[in-house]
């Protein structure tokens, strides 16, 4: 999972149809420090974020778990909303 | 698996519901001479470790769903264990 900030949303009207009802966010991966690592990506989000907040996401097959029964073809989802980090 | 040093904790009060309870860590991805390679991820703790420890991280859902010990986890990391030593010979 990444750090990443929420810099957009997509809007597709024709699609897969198990994305049907999913909002998809447009992220930008972040270091520790805050500065982007790496390019853009598109995300589905399953807890509700918006643009401007900071959040954690996971790549892969799981991305598509919380939408479970349904297996909406993703590869990128947002799972949380960060509060704040701290750096030892 | 990977080895990476823990850099910081994360605190998410709005997450998914299978990640309640669950500890999340900030770690940084180390090569074998212990420099850092590429940008810290985000990994559960299955194993209570601390800031500065390194540790053995596994990136793969399923193994990182089975760390947590929860099926269908929306999770690709997973601290797996505390590395006492690693020994590379040339």
């Amino acid at each position: 999972m990444q750090l990443a900030r929420v810099i957009g949303d997509v809007v597709a009207t024709r699609k897969d149809e198990n994305l049907t009802g999913i909002t998809l966010l447009v992220l930008q991966p972040l270091t520790v420090d805050r500065q982007p690592a790496g390019r853009p990506l598109v995300a589905v989000d399953a807890v509700g974020a918006g643009v401007g907040e900071e959040v954690f996401f996971v790549r892969g097959k799981e991305a598509s778990f919380p939408f479970y029964p349904a297996e909406p073809p993703v590869d990128a989802g947002v799972v949380g909303i960060v509060d704040h980090w701290d750096l030892g | 698996m990977q080895i990476g040093r823990v850099v910081g904790t994360v605190v998410s009060t709005q997450k998914h519901r299978k990640f309640e309870g669950a500890k999340l860590m900030l770690v940084q991805p180390l090569n074998v001479d212990d420099t850092p390679r590429g940008t810290a991820v985000l990994a559960i703790d299955g194993v209570g470790a601390g800031v500065d420890e390194k540790v053995l991280v596994v990136m793969e859902g399923r193994a990182a769903g089975e760390a947590l010990g929860k099926n269908a986890a929306p999770v690709d990391a997973a601290i797996v264990g505390i590395i006492d030593a690693v020994e590379v010979s040339d």
